[in-house]
């Protein structure tokens, strides 16, 4: 018996907490959809010399009744709009009229119409559910052959639980960089919360494979029951996982920290991502594999226990 | 032992032979130099919603082929290096809206383009004035270079334009000479209007030279021989069966083939993609050393020989970056820089399985090989995995996502093979006696301790 086989209902505390405290950041906040996802255009201009105020900027580009103008500084000397999706003619209208108040050139220029955006968001969500599928079957398949004490199919559906714990995290995290820090989610973070789902499995994988090869090797249900099977499991694959999570922790940490800019949120999204797939696989999808354990076979115990006792 | 010390040798070599190809390439900026993406070299990429409504289902391909072919046409004129000009479907599985995305490098005035790819090809029949026959064409010099450009001066306009056409179609030539036999033409008939101004002009000019200008560039200066009066007129000129097919298109719909609308827009300023760059390659280079220290300080000898095949597996992606090549954005070095830190993955698995194997009482050749025979399953489902992400993220992304899902692929294919061969190699290679204390020491890991003996 060691420290995990006894304490596995405690273990799942942590992951219930971060759970509902994702949530609720999703619900109550909600997450902001960047203009490749929602449409909409971004223009940064820099200004040679000082920088003119908002409201002189908001004054220039009022007559154009372009609607909804968000205007914040960027940088030393810039400026970035984000409105509705522009033509070609508008935008440079919109120039126009900012180096009216003062000379400028533009950055960089993203418009998005939003036939685009919405196909993007999606095709995003159909990926999600292709890739849970395939996971799904794909560890069905890998663990077809151990279907004592349980049946190798719950392997699959714990693994899935985690994984979707792994990404739902990272999403309240940004719903509340959403609420509190105006980040937006685009295109990359979808990209990211996929990365998660493939990369994150792996550490549930290795503690199951551990559980699978001791099962095999010493007749588990002579050698203790299954709780102490996979608390020996998680204790061994230990240093494994997190050695493995610590490598690409280091790299993401770095990308993140002084990478290029477009890819920050990314980064950040990842370095969540696979913080919080490191803690899951001992700390929720051992548990839940136990205690389904548990509970399937304590009916069965009782059936056994009540026919048998005459 | 000699076997795995000659191929650790032989396969250092040829890293070493890549490591300088890599680095050779860019710095010269060879044919080989790495293709930086839009948001990296700066640029604009386009993107228009073709309206196909107007089309039947068949020919939809066709016009979409005809379609790109206008355009990059158009885009070549405007003199743009190494442009990219796609159509894609919209849509999940390919029935949504079909685009076309166009990519253009280094141009930043986005102004000029949107009108040069937005305009209506036009079809002029200009006569060559006598006696210049010869000069339709003369060089300029631009710069230190010599272009050839139309003689403005040679053609006298006549009035006849694609607007008086009623209908074109692709035909073949009969041909005199077995030389010309078959060669596809395009067959364009004019209107009443059309009929009568080309019956005058042919008649009035038997002998001389009339040039056919398709978008200001002639492609076709056939002579005069009589006077044509029924309205018909073959163009021919080294087309092939395609660009008939497409010449004979545009011209009966008066426009592009496909209607289009300019739905997205995207300019990236070239110091911001430079920036990038400096900053991803910062951010690969920090993780890479940070991740060294790592390995080597907690893993011992087979840390080392983590950084070793690590090394040797960026080198190796690096030169398929170039050769293939990939085009790298920020998205791609992201990538790139995840799957080193999921390279490391298999070299843990096996330094602590073998670690494992020692303990149990193994030794020397056997702990490795077991070792390796071990972690097998575990590194080859992990990898699945990954590569289940990464095809999903391939086949269902835009462009920027299909930057990062192949580098991602290409990554956990490479580091996969990296791990199991040159590790393995290497370690074999070194052959440590675990069952001295200082090879327990070196084969060991964490801090102050070396592997416990049974």
């Amino acid at each position: 018996m060691n420290i995990f086989s006894q304490n596995f209902k405690t273990l799942l505390i942590l992951p219930l907490m971060l759970t509902i405290a994702a949530i609720a950041a999703t619900v109550m906040w909600g997450l902001r959809p960047g203009i490749d996802v929602a449409g909409g255009s971004l223009l940064e201009m820099n200004y040679t010399a000082a920088r003119p105020t908002m409201d002189q900027v908001q004054t220039a580009v009022a007559p154009l009744n372009f609607g909804e103008v968000r205007i914040q500084p960027t940088g030393n000397n810039g400026v970035l709009l984000r409105l509705k999706a522009l033509s070609n003619d508008e935008k440079n209208s919109l120039e126009t009229a900012l180096q009216s108040i003062g000379s400028s050139t533009e950055v960089s220029f993203n418009s998005v119409g939003p036939t685009i955006g919405a196909d993007i968001l999606h095709k995003g969500m159909v990926a999600v559910v292709i890739v849970l599928l395939s996971l799904i079957a794909f560890i069905a398949f890998a663990f077809r052959s151990i279907n004592e004490p349980v049946a190798s199919w719950k392997y699959g559906v714990v693994a899935i639980i985690t994984l979707a714990h792994d990404v739902l995290v990272p999403v309240g995290l940004f719903a509340a960089l959403g609420h509190f820090k105006d980040v937006e989610i685009g295109s990359l973070f979808i990209v990211a919360m996929l990365t998660i789902l493939g990369v994150s499995i792996n550490n549930t994988i290795v503690i199951f494979d551990r559980v699978r090869e001791n099962l095999r090797r010493s007749e588990a249900r002579k050698q203790g029951n299954f709780a102490e099977v996979v608390g020996r499991s998680v204790a061994q694959t230990l240093a494994r996982s997190i050695n493995t999570s610590v490598a690409v922790i280091i790299v993401l940490a770095s990308l993140w920290l002084v990478g290029p800019v477009a890819t920050k949120d990314f980064s950040l999204a990842l370095l969540t991502g696979m913080i919080v797939g490191t803690y899951s696989s001992i700390c929720l999808a051992s548990p839940l594999i136990v205690l389904w354990e548990r509970y399937t076979n304590a009916g069965k115990e009782e059936t056994v226990k009540k026919g048998g006792k005459k | 032992m000699f076997k795995f010390r000659y191929i650790s040798v032989c396969i250092l070599l040829v890293a070493a032979a890549v490591g300088w190809f890599v680095w050779h390439q860019q710095s010269a900026h060879g044919q080989f130099a790495f293709k930086l993406g839009l948001d990296l070299s700066g640029g604009s990429h386009l993107e228009y919603i073709a309206d196909t409504s107007a089309i039947k289902p068949s020919q939809v391909d066709d016009s979409l082929a005809a379609l790109q072919t206008v355009i990059t046409r158009r885009v070549d004129a405007f003199g743009v290096g190494e442009p990219v000009i796609q159509t894609e479907h919209g849509g999940v599985t390919g029935t949504g809206d079909q685009r076309l995305v166009v990519e253009l490098p280094g141009v930043t005035d986005v102004n000029q383009a949107i009108d040069t790819i937005g305009k209506t090809p036009s079809l002029e029949f200009k006569l060559v004035n006598k006696g210049m026959e010869a000069s339709t064409t003369m060089p300029l010099t631009v710069g230190s270079s010599t272009i050839t450009v139309i003689n403005q001066g040679a053609f006298a306009e006549t009035g006849l334009t694609g607007a008086l056409l009623s209908s074109a179609r692709v035909d073949f030539s009969n041909g005199s000479g077995a030389a010309y036999a078959s060669q596809p033409v395009v067959a364009v008939t004019f209107n009443p209007q059309g009929t009568k101004l080309f019956s005058d002009i042919t008649s009035q000019n038997i002998g001389r030279s009339m040039a056919i200008f398709l978008d200001g560039t002639p492609i076709s200066i056939p002579v005069i021989r009589d006077a044509i009066t029924n309205g018909s007129a073959t163009i021919s000129g080294n087309f092939t069966v395609e660009s008939a097919k497409e010449l004979a298109n545009s011209l009966n719909l008066g426009a592009l083939p496909v209607p289009i609308t300019l739905a997205s827009t995207q300019t990236v300023g070239a110091t911001l993609g430079t920036e990038a760059v400096h900053a991803g390659v910062r951010a690969a280079v920090l993780g890479l050393i940070l991740l060294s220290i790592f390995l080597v300080l907690w893993y011992r000898l087979p840390g080392l020989v983590a950084v070793v095949a690590l090394s040797i597996y960026v080198a190796i992606m690096l030169a398929i970056f170039q050769l293939v090549p990939v085009v790298l954005t920020a998205a791609g070095i992201a990538g790139f820089i995840l799957s080193i830190g999921l390279a490391v993955d298999a070299n843990i698995l096996i330094a602590e399985r073998m670690k494992e194997e020692i303990a149990s009482g193994k030794h020397g050749t056997a702990a490795i090989r077991d070792g390796f025979a071990r972690a097998w399953t575990a590194i080859r489902d992990s990898n699945i995995a990954h590569m289940i992400a990464a095809v999903v993220l391939f086949a269902l992304g835009t462009s920027i996502v299909k930057g990062f899902a192949l580098v991602f692929g290409l990554g956990v294919l490479i580091s996969f093979l990296s791990a199991i061969t040159v590790s393995r190699t290497f370690l074999l290679a070194l052959g440590v006696d675990s069952s001295k204390p200082f090879g327990r020491f070196l084969m060991g890991s964490g801090v102050g301790g070396g592997v416990k003996s049974s």
